[in-house]
């Protein structure tokens, strides 16, 4: 309280092989104050929050900690003068209890001597945890919690972080809204509102309403610069969105002028199929067409399209693909009948993080780079280049580690690797452009207009709302592992939001 | 999206997954003892006396080495990591009692004393493979062969051609005198299995092993100083080792080189069969535990089948195989779908 200048980085410059990411860099942050960091792909966020969070070194240019230069060599450094992060990629340990990992390295009195005081431990966790959501409960086994509420407990996390030191916390949130559902944002904004009475926030965020619902002041970024510092009370969202493209980019969006009319001809047949979370479900996707599945958490969606990829059991119903009876036991047997998936995961399910940009494109269907049964590595190269330049992947090269992509070209990788395969049919699409910002999201939405243009049958189950009804032919919703409703959305007669929602909820 | 769940359906899934929890039961090694259950049926029908009193003494002497064995790997396979060594430690450490012991050899006379020497060799081994592993970066596959072989070799030294004799009566007393019909070895072995369980669950080395193991990125990003975990995850193992070496030897009378030999495919079998598994962060100290005594009750059990001692070993082996695809068949079915 009595410094002016909390937390934020002077004159920062950061540079890896081949990119300069940060650029003379500076950014303040006042006590008690929600700062929002919005910007594309690659604008340079992830870095300087690397730098906020003591992971990485500024190569030029300082940390400045009540109005000090500080060093920060690691995140432990950081963490004890009470700046706590609360990742993106969760990192919460799935095999420990929800209270251990709430107090993780951060223990204090709840273990005496080298030795744990259970009693104490949960008492204390869970007076975090309650802070932040219902329901939550210390003793619980972490990976017995589904996405949202480990997110949740990240942010109970981050709060026991912060109250490590005398002085009021500094909590740095990476898109904390990316993998929570309505009710758990509207808590999470509730619960950012009351942190400001008593901590200082960096809050960084692709869904813009966000920003301006609960920032006190909003950096932009673009090419690793801060383009401007904006009121979220006196700016107007279009042009946040031109600042941060540089251009205007936010009209066709969903590129809805390039949806094609579907060719009638019936490409998937789902007739009472019953599964573990979903029963007699049918319905038909048309060569072209893109179908929207929608509902809530529980409403079976995801089981339904990892059912379809043969990667959970059916245990009725019959599924046919061009009027071929599908059979599915397996993933593999999916994939030789042409069918896609793409999970939500991305970094769990969907790619290979530790393998290159080039061995991801091309891990389902090598086939299409081989000779014979050998891999032909000219062949390889320049299917790999094509793809890579048709969806404008930025990466340093094909032999680039995976993991140092980032989200949106991750992405798009994982896209195109089943783009590869030329007899694809159907690509079922989990929640494809969770975590990106809004410029790789766009891209992605050309992507599957094009492709469905193509006559690709596809199966989007939709991040939001939005997505889901401007990108589709039609909206399937689901609730409570049934289909409660269908709705035809065309460019000039989408259907009504409320009407979608009612049958979802 | 939309609208969360209500705040009931909410509780209910608490409550639900703890249940969930138990029976899952990652704490308690419901495949491996669902395995034990399973052989004493069939023994049950085979050959009755496998039950008796008399053999399931001798099931106990024969389970007390690898049991202690395992309790110590159980921390560094609960890191991810794997001691090979124990074979090379537990020669190291046996050789080491015997001569400090009143022996036929040397003028030695500690007394128990001995014991612990022999704990500290093997606890010095130990810190050898983990600081390689935690500083050098060295797989901990490759470094405890090392210093299995360098076990060996200190052994080797010790012996210096011929056999050192133990004359210490209450040493030897231990693998003999009964407390409460089981001999004090078993006891040893019991307290060290309690003291195991207790480090595992209350010790902040203990969880922190179960967080290394579940993480290691998401640990040092929480400021936890993994490399000394992991030191510590090999001393243990070491120490353990040595007292392991101590107390074959006492059921021997003689300092041997190979006294821990065939130990070591039976403690990570159990291990394994247990259900703590290699990656890391999964099972736990009662977990292996168990597995070793299924590992000593499928042994003791083909002798009583009257199985031909010719192919006993294969059968072993091959059982090892089976029962590990079984215990893992969850496992395997997690690894299909992550979420």
């Amino acid at each position: 309280m009595t410094s002016s200048v909390v937390f934020g980085v002077r004159n920062v410059s950061k540079s890896f092989p081949g990119v300069k990411a940060l650029k003379d860099v500076s950014i303040e942050i006042h006590p008690r104050e929600v700062v929002g960091l919005i910007g594309e792909n690659g604008a340079g966020k992830s870095t300087l929050l690397k730098i906020l969070s003591g992971v990485q070194r500024p190569d030029t240019g300082d940390v400045i900690l009540r109005d000090q230069p500080v060093t920060f060599n690691g995140v432990g450094d950081a963490v004890r003068e009470g700046v706590a992060m609360v990742y993106q990629e969760q990192s919460l340990l799935p095999n420990i209890t929800v209270g251990e990992n709430v107090l993780l390295g951060n223990e204090g009195g709840t273990v005496r001597g080298g030795v744990y005081r259970w009693s104490e431990l949960r008492k204390r966790a869970q007076g975090y945890l309650d802070q932040v959501g219902t329901g939550l409960d210390a003793a619980a086994t972490t990976e017995s919690l589904p996405f949202a509420q480990r997110q949740m407990v990240e942010v109970a996390k981050a709060l026991a972080t912060g109250e490590r030191t005398h002085h009021e916390p500094v909590i740095l949130l990476d898109e904390p809204t990316s993998v929570l559902e309505h009710a758990e944002i509207e808590k999470l904004y509730e619960i950012v509102r009351e942190l400001r009475e008593r901590a200082s926030i960096v809050f960084v965020s692709h869904r813009m309403n966000e920003v301006l619902a609960v920032c006190d002041r909003v950096y932009i970024m673009r090419d690793g610069e801060v383009v401007a510092v904006r009121d979220p009370k006196t700016v107007a969202e279009h042009e946040l969105y031109e600042l941060m493209v540089g251009e205007e980019r936010h009209e066709g969006f969903y590129h809805e002028e390039g949806q094609a009319e579907p060719d009638p001809r019936v490409r998937l047949e789902i007739s009472q199929l019953s599964g573990e979370h979903f029963h007699d479900i049918s319905l038909t996707v048309a060569r072209g067409e893109v179908v929207a599945l929608m509902g809530v958490q529980e409403s079976g969606r995801e089981y339904l399209g990892r059912a379809l990829f043969g990667a959970v059991p059916v245990r009725s119903g019959t599924v046919t693909l061009d009027g071929e009876r599908l059979n599915f036991r397996t993933p593999t047997q999916a994939v030789r009948d042409g069918i896609g998936y793409i999970p939500s995961e991305r970094k769990v399910d969907g790619a290979v993080l530790g393998m290159s940009v080039n061995d991801n494109l091309t891990l389902a269907h090598p086939d299409q780079v081989s000779k014979g049964p050998f891999i032909d590595p000219a062949l390889e190269r320049k299917t790999v280049r094509q793809w890579l330049d048709r969806l404008r992947v930025k990466t340093p090269s094909a032999t680039t580690l995976m993991r140092t992509l980032s989200g949106g070209n991750q992405q798009k990788v994982v896209l195109a690797k089943w783009l590869l395969d030329p007899d694809l049919r159907l690509l079922i699409l989990d929640t494809p452009t969770r975590g990106l910002d809004i410029g790789a999201k766009a891209d992605v939405y050309q992507l599957i207009r094009e492709l469905a243009g193509k006559g690709l049958s596809v199966l989007l189950i939709a991040d939001t709302l939005d997505e889901g009804i401007a990108m589709s032919h039609r909206v399937i919703t689901m609730k409570d592992g049934r289909i409660t409703g269908e709705f035809p959305s065309t460019p000039s007669n989408r259907p009504d939001k409320a009407d979608v929602l009612a049958r979802m909820v | 999206m939309s609208a969360a769940p209500s705040v009931t359906t909410r509780t209910q899934g608490v409550q639900s997954s703890r249940l969930r929890g138990v029976l899952r039961s990652e704490r308690v090694p419901v495949p491996a003892l669902a395995v034990l259950a399973l052989i004493c049926l069939v023994m049950l029908a085979v050959n009755p006396s496998f039950l008796s009193l008399g053999n399931l003494s001798t099931l106990a002497i024969q389970a007390a080495v690898p049991a202690v064995l395992a309790v110590g790997l159980t921390f560094v396979v609960l890191m991810g990591g794997i001691d090979l060594s124990l074979e090379g430690v537990m020669g190291a450490a046996g050789m080491t009692t015997a001569v400090l012991l009143l022996n036929d050899r040397t003028g030695n006379n500690l007394g128990l004393w001995a014991v612990l020497a022999a704990m500290l060799v093997g606890a010095g081994l130990g810190a050898l493979s983990g600081l390689s592993v935690a500083f050098l970066r060295v797989p901990s596959f490759i470094v405890t062969i090392g210093t299995w072989q360098i076990g060996l070799g200190i052994a080797q030294l010790l012996f210096a051609g011929k056999p050192p004799r133990i004359q210490d009566a209450t040493f030897l007393s231990f693998a003999i005198d009964r407390v409460a019909g089981l001999p004090v070895l078993v006891w040893t072995a019991i307290v060290v299995v309690l003291i195991g369980m207790w480090i595992q669950r209350y010790s902040r080395f203990g969880r922190y092993a179960m967080v290394v193991g579940g993480g290691e990125d998401i640990a040092r990003l929480s400021g936890i100083p993994v490399r000394r975990i992991r030191v510590y995850g090999f001393v243990l193992s070491g120490l353990c080792a040595g007292l392991a070496g101590a107390m074959a030897t006492a059921r021997t009378g003689v300092g041997d080189v190979g006294i821990g030999t065939g130990q070591l495919f039976i403690t990570i079998a159990g291990v394994v069969i247990g259900g703590t598994v290699l990656t890391g962060g999964r099972g736990g100290v009662l977990h292996s535990v168990v597995g070793v005594i299924v590992m000593a009750a499928l042994a003791n059990g083909m002798v009583l089948a009257g199985v031909s001692s010719f192919i006993q070993q294969a059968v072993l082996g091959a059982i090892v195989v089976v029962a590990a695809v079984v215990t893992m068949w969850r496992l395997r079915a997690r690894l299909r779908v992550v979420k």
